[in-house]
């Protein structure tokens, strides 16, 4: 059985591995951090937040400053999907974000039918008044 | 003489003896300040006597349902009391909110509009009343009695909001209370509109009300409301909304007793109490339906608001079976002299938002829904400060603490079969709005703010765009003001308003709901002032979801030497409707232009001068190379994102004339980009190395844990530090004395000093 954990991961309850979700790749093992079988770049935040006002006449520009942070991409190394972001100061480890406890996971799942497409949530309808 | 100390074992006092003592502390105790045995437990008390004989008598399903309802459009009714008849800002625009609380203080029915934040920490001080003030001789709690309360210490967000507090009586005995709190604004802090950035310590935030008794047989003592109306800017507003708020309590009062006489006090009782404790078993059961997991997030406060800095807001969030807890420990220390601190119970209240609103919206709202959950904190930390550490610029770490809270959430949210919401990438979480105070064109002192710090950019969700300046993160269902309205009470008009900040951007597979420019200048009083307070201009105070981006950074603008009143009488072709125009055109000849953080202190304006801010946009959700092009093409029309940038980022492919899209050159520019990632994408193991440092970089002040060693907090360089549990003083230096220290260092160096006496 998989379980869809993000938008781009799953996790083969199986094989204890993280999967890909839009190429199938094998990512790693689910005891680490899905981050360990990707791909990183440091990303200039101002590549992606464009300084609106002219930086070359100012100090604040709405561009994050790229010497108090960087963006660090994760790309699945296979089919090059950007699965997670990262804002983070300059040398700051990256976060194990998200740890699962494998065991558990299996033991809950073991009640469960598999889901394979994502459950979106229930969508805000109109309300439809009081009515008899 | 030779004195031998002979050592005398302790003896165990006896059950009597330490009940005198105790009296004797509790009769000499010589200032009831916040008890921590009450500010540290957001907890359901646990069940009374009188509780357990009315569930006996009714917990009849349908009655329970019946008279649930009925309290909840009491309360819905108090609050459009004060929504409609409120003096201040924020009561017009829903920064309210009331509620009914159990007779041992629980709150158990908050009204569905407004900032759930205030009534959830209502419940501290009315602890305190019943622990202090109950049996006191000289206060004492009776029928007709009604309560006043502002300061955060004892259980608020902050101290501009002030509380309304009655007791109600059936029969001579305690059966629930009632209240109603309001943002009112202005408080008589150091600075006008009732949160102070230049406090320094708490003395500076102004109205310090512990809970006290300020009405009598249902009427306003006089000589008190006198006293705090002399302690504010704005006496005629302090009592303008006393009054309202104890009328929308009564209101609520009219429909218990109501109540009380169809279906009797153990209904009543019975209802509070089977309420709370149904909503925390059913929370309890939703948190088992989670996968166990830990997940870690930080988010990055830049700045005191008086200085710019890196003070870390670290988050574990741990799920086992129904057990949730939230782990604070390795945020920065807290701040002795700077105000962006909360008490550990503002940081709770609004995590129970992130609950309440964006993931269990369909539970009743009140305490109960986040009683179970666990929060650890460090002690004397920036997310559950000291009594002596300032906190009145406490939305700071609440709302960066809301943010971890809601991106951890998100991420166990996803596997759930199971869904109440969707889910969804953080909500822009700052109040980016202009803050003001003066003598107005009627002559009357104010100090208030623009309702636009509820016009927060949505965050996007797993299948749409997040919504434009939807609502506040506090109160989902706020408005943002008409500011026409506004502008008929203070002297400033705002120029451009409501118009979205083009390419300050969110991307991802859905965008982030974007925010809105305001440019404003004083025009009819020469004492007239304006303030931001917030953070993000150089690191943005969101994460982005699932490889989605979090918004950019927002810096304050300002325009000086210009009357831009006169530029719009004379030269009207000259004024431009941009922060980007006009700040890069400079289109009046002879002004200053000028960018600064979003940590503006209190300053007076000239006639024409213009601040410039925008509010922030919430963060993206997913790779945005799977955004549908035609979505990217709406932005460009909509004025969201530019057409290069639009271009560059989505490697969208369109005809610039006509914006029609070539699919196939798309699809290819995407692949081009898959690949490229591959190309300049480094393996973690091989990336860490490079990446990975020891401590925190020497260029930045930084402040809080560095990695997983959440037991070392630093304090502002790498050299120190200091353990997790052995807090220490956290002074910053005045802005202006560093400024000073710089430029003298300059002079020194050119040897411009040498002459100077020491």
């Amino acid at each position: 059985m998989k379980v869809l954990m993000t938008e781009y991961l799953r996790i083969n309850l199986d094989t204890e591995n993280w999967e890909c979700r839009v190429c199938d790749h094998v990512v790693g093992s689910a005891s680490k951090g899905y981050k360990e079988g990707m791909l990183v770049y440091n990303r200039d935040p101002r590549e992606i937040h464009p300084p609106i006002i002219d930086p070359d006449k100012y100090r604040f520009t709405f561009s994050p400053d790229p010497e108090w942070v960087r963006i660090l991409e994760y790309y699945c190394p296979s089919c090059g999907t950007m699965v997670e972001t990262e804002y983070a100061i300059p040398g700051h480890p990256p976060l194990l974000d998200m740890e699962p406890d494998l065991p558990a996971l299996k033991a809950q799942w073991a009640q469960r039918d598999e889901v394979k497409e994502t459950v979106v949530g229930p969508a805000v309808l109109p309300d439809q008044g009081h009515n008899h | 003489m030779k004195q031998t100390a002979t050592q005398v074992p302790a003896r165990k006092p006896s059950a009597e003896e330490m009940k005198l003592i105790k009296k004797f502390l509790s009769d000499n105790t010589l200032f009831l300040g916040p008890d921590p045995e009450i500010m540290q437990n957001h907890d359901l008390m646990p069940r009374t006597a009188l509780e357990e004989e009315s569930i006996n008598k009714v917990s009849d399903a349908h009655t329970i349902a019946k008279i649930r309802d009925r309290l909840q459009s009491g309360c819905d009714e108090g609050y459009e009391m004060v929504e409609q008849m409120g003096a201040a800002p924020g009561a017009k625009w829903g920064d309210v909110i009331t509620g009914v609380y159990s007779a041992s203080g629980d709150l158990a029915i908050a009204s569905a509009g407004g900032v759930l934040i205030f009534s959830a920490l209502v419940h501290h001080p009315i602890k305190f009343i019943i622990k202090n003030w109950m049996k006191d001789p000289t206060v004492g709690v009776r029928e007709g009695d009604g309560f006043i309360h502002n300061d955060s210490r004892y259980g608020n967000v902050h101290n501009t909001d002030q509380s309304m507090i009655l007791p109600i009586f059936h029969d001579g005995k305690l059966v629930c209370w009632v209240a109603s709190t309001v943002h009112e604004g202005e408080n008589g802090a150091i600075e006008p509109g009732g949160m102070p950035s230049m406090a320094e310590s708490p003395c500076d935030e102004g109205l310090k009300m512990s809970p006290f008794k300020v009405v009598e047989n249902y009427e306003i003592k006089r000589d008190i409301l006198t006293f705090l109306q002399n302690s504010v800017r704005e006496p005629k507003l302090q009592y303008e909304d006393m009054k309202v708020k104890l009328f929308a309590c009564l209101r609520i009062k009219q429909r218990i007793e109501e109540t009380l006489n169809s279906d009797g006090p153990e209904a009543l009782v019975s209802t509070l109490r089977l309420t709370m404790e149904n909503v925390r078993a059913e929370v309890k059961r939703r948190i088992s339906e989670w996968p166990d997991m830990t997940v870690r997030t930080y988010i990055i406060q830049d700045s005191t608001l008086r200085e710019n800095c890196v003070v870390k807001v670290n988050c574990k969030l741990t799920k086992t079976g129904d057990r949730l807890i939230f782990d604070f420990r390795g945020s920065a220390p807290e701040f002795t002299n700077r105000p962006t601190n909360t008490i550990v119970a503002g940081l709770k209240g609004m995590l129970a938002q992130v609950f309440l609103c964006y993931v269990w919206p369909d539970l009743p709202r009140g305490q109960a829904a986040f009683a179970p959950i666990e929060v650890i904190t460090d002690p004397h930390s920036i997310v559950n400060c000291s009594y002596a550490a300032p906190n009145s610029q406490s939305l700071m770490s609440i709302f960066t603490g809301f943010t971890a809270g809601q991106h951890a959430v998100a991420k166990f949210l996803y596997s759930c079969p199971e869904k109440y919401t969707k889910v969804h990438a953080p909500t822009f979480n700052m109040i980016n709005t202009f803050i003001w105070g003066g003598v107005s064109q009627h002559g009357e002192t104010l100090g208030n703010l623009c309702a636009d710090l509820n016009g927060m950019g949505a965050g996007a969700t797993v299948d749409r765009d997040g919504e434009h300046a939807l609502a506040p993160i506090f109160a989902t269902m706020a408005d943002i003001g008409e500011q026409e309205l506004n502008e008929e009470d203070v002297p400033f008009l705002q120029l451009v308003s409501k118009k979205m900040t083009r390419d300050a951007i969110a991307p991802g597979k859905y965008r982030g709901g974007q925010g809105y420019t305001m440019i404003v200048a004083t025009k009819d009083s020469e004492q007239w002032g304006f303030m931001t307070t917030c953070q993000g201009a150089k690191i943005p105070p969101l994460q982005g979801l699932f490889g989605g981006y979090a918004c950019g950074a927002y810096p304050l603008s300002k325009v000086k030497g210009v009357d831009v009143y006169d530029i719009l009488l004379n030269e009207p072709a000259k004024f431009r409707h941009s922060i980007e125009e006009i700040m890069n055109d400079q289109p009046f000849e002879g002004a200053s232009y000028t960018t600064y953080h979003m940590g503006m202190g209190f300053e007076i304006s000239k006639r024409g001068e213009l601040f410039m801010i925008s509010q922030g946009a919430g963060a993206g959700y997913g790779d945005l190379l799977e955004r549908d092009p035609a979505g990217v093409v709406r932005d460009i029309e909509e004025g969201l994102i530019s057409p290069a940038v639009a271009e560059r980022l989505y490697k969208v492919q369109f005809d610039p004339q006509t914006l029609a899209i070539n699919q196939e050159a798309t699809a290819a520019a995407r692949e081009a980009e898959r690949k490229a990632r591959k190309a300049r994408g480094v393996p973690f193991s091989e990336f860490i190395k490079q990446w990975n440092k020891p401590t925190p970089p020497a260029h930045l002040q930084y402040f809080g844990c560095w990695g997983d060693d959440v037991g070392k907090l630093y304090m502002g360089s790498a050299d120190q530090s200091h353990h997790a549990d052995q807090p220490r003083p956290n002074y910053m230096r005045h802005p202006k004395d560093v400024r000073i220290e710089e430029l003298e260092a300059r002079l020194a160096a050119l040897g411009a000093l040498e002459d100077e006496k020491k």
